[in-house]
């Protein structure tokens, strides 16, 4: 039995009818208006360049380990000196290998290179509040083999830890030591552990997202909010915002800016 | 050709006497039997026994305190059995990625009768589900799989947290 062109046109008119009928033709017509969808979050904070101020003559020694210990504690960061299980207690010279920092102080000549000959004296003695630049350039996003880290629209440089393959290829990358590797399974010495945070696992590499999940729900970074004003927080993009009012009143410096990262923490000294 | 046997190299006149035998049959049917036995000697710790089937627990103390109306998960459930490992990795990608080529960062999960919920395992699902080893270990040890979600998504900490 054969087929002439009118009885095909014809059947295949009818099943191209009969396939737009049903979920199909709905997924065609209306998209996204039969299965659940996924949104914004309505509070979410949202900016086009994310940046953080570091005003350093107000921010003394006990806000910055304030700071340190909010933005551990709300990111379950563990610290390997002191664990839950004292048998699970390290050597300290072991524990500051296994370190993991998202955000730590450090001295004018471990955290900056140029010469400070022709800034104040006492720049050398602050304690500077360090943490991941999120750079408009970043090095580790470049070199990371399975794009775990990437630079988002607003300028944070963000991991993705279910892709990381813990290669420390970033770590290499990044000129600030701004990343850390877990040498070890963290979750014994992380210290009642934060709920609405995941923990790491061992094998990845973790750094500062400059709170992105609580920008999402409308918060500032934990550590901008422990500072009691001495961090701030806010969209370079946007000229009425404080960190823009901020940098125009006062003279600040990065790290390492002769590396062409482009680093966005900038330090009112 | 009669009874005269023939192959390549000429005519015989008698067909060669080979004895037929089955030679090294020891060794052959042995090495076929220790086979086997190895082959299904994986399947004899479970013979002839029946394996529970999975009993999910469903009493965590969130569950408890909602409503009875309420207790429904955020997708219907023979649907959340079937799928939700695909919905888990659709909330990775639109929460942690999506702010990479332009998309708003996506983090608000609407159900198909309007329901809204925070996409996020550790917040959402693990707060109902508190209880891992009675239910997600209940099918995922009967299937025989082993999901890594849990490295980091279970927070054994939870309830003492809760209770500051």
């Amino acid at each position: 039995m054969g087929m002439d062109r009118r009885e095909f046109i014809r059947i295949s008119g009818l099943a191209a009818l009969l396939g737009l009928s049903g979920k199909g033709a709905f997924e065609l017509l209306r998209p996204g208006q039969v299965e659940a969808a996924l949104g914004a979050e309505p509070k979410a904070l949202s900016g086009k360049r994310w940046a953080m101020v570091v005003n350093m003559p107000k921010l003394d020694e006990a806000t910055a380990q304030k700071c340190i210990e909010a933005c551990h504690r709300v990111h379950n960061v563990p610290d390997f000196n002191s664990p839950n299980d004292p048998k699970d207690k390290l050597d300290p010279e072991i524990a500051h290998r296994y370190e993991v920092k998202w955000l730590w102080t450090e001295h004018y000549h471990n955290a900056f290179t140029e010469d400070a000959s022709t800034l104040p004296e006492k720049v050398q003695h602050f304690a500077f509040l360090l943490l991941c630049n999120h750079c408009d350039n970043p090095p580790c996003v470049r070199v990371c083999p399975t794009k775990a880290t990437f630079r988002r629209d607003d300028g944070i440089v963000n991991m993705d830890m279910h892709r990381c393959i813990g290669c420390r290829f970033c770590m290499a990358g990044c000129p600030f030591g701004a990343r850390s590797f877990n040498w070890k399974d963290p979750r014994p010495y992380v210290k009642g552990t934060y709920p609405g945070y995941p923990t790491r696992e061992i094998g990845v590499v973790e750094k500062c997202t400059f709170c992105a999940e609580r920008l999402a729900q409308g918060l500032m970074p934990a550590c901008v909010e422990a500072s009691g004003g001495a961090m701030i927080f806010g969209d370079l993009s946007d000229e009425k915002s404080k960190v823009r009012e901020t940098l125009k009143k006062y003279f600040t410096i990065r790290r390492k800016v002769h590396l062409g990262t482009n680093p966005q923490v900038y330090y009112i000294v | 050709m009669d009874d005269k046997y023939k192959n390549e190299f000429g005519v015989f006149a008698e067909r060669p006497k080979v004895e037929k035998k089955f030679y090294g049959g020891k060794y052959i049917f042995g090495g076929l039997v220790i086979f086997l036995i190895l082959i299904f000697l994986p399947l004899a710790p479970n013979l002839g026994k029946t394996v529970p089937s999975p009993q999910r627990q469903l009493d965590t103390p969130v569950i408890q305190k909602m409503a009875e109306k309420d207790r429904q998960c955020v997708m219907p459930t023979e649907w959340m059995r079937a799928n939700h490992m695909q919905m888990l990795v659709d909330w990775r990608e639109s929460v942690v990625r999506s702010d990479e080529k332009g998309a708003p960062n996506v983090r608000e999960f609407v159900a198909p009768d309007g329901r809204k919920f925070l996409a996020s395992l550790t917040n959402t699902c693990l707060d109902c589900h508190s209880n891992k080893d009675k239910f997600c270990d209940q099918c995922h040890n009967y299937v025989a799989v082993a999901p890594n979600c849990f490295g980091c998504h279970l927070q054994e900490g939870k309830k003492l947290a809760e209770a500051k």
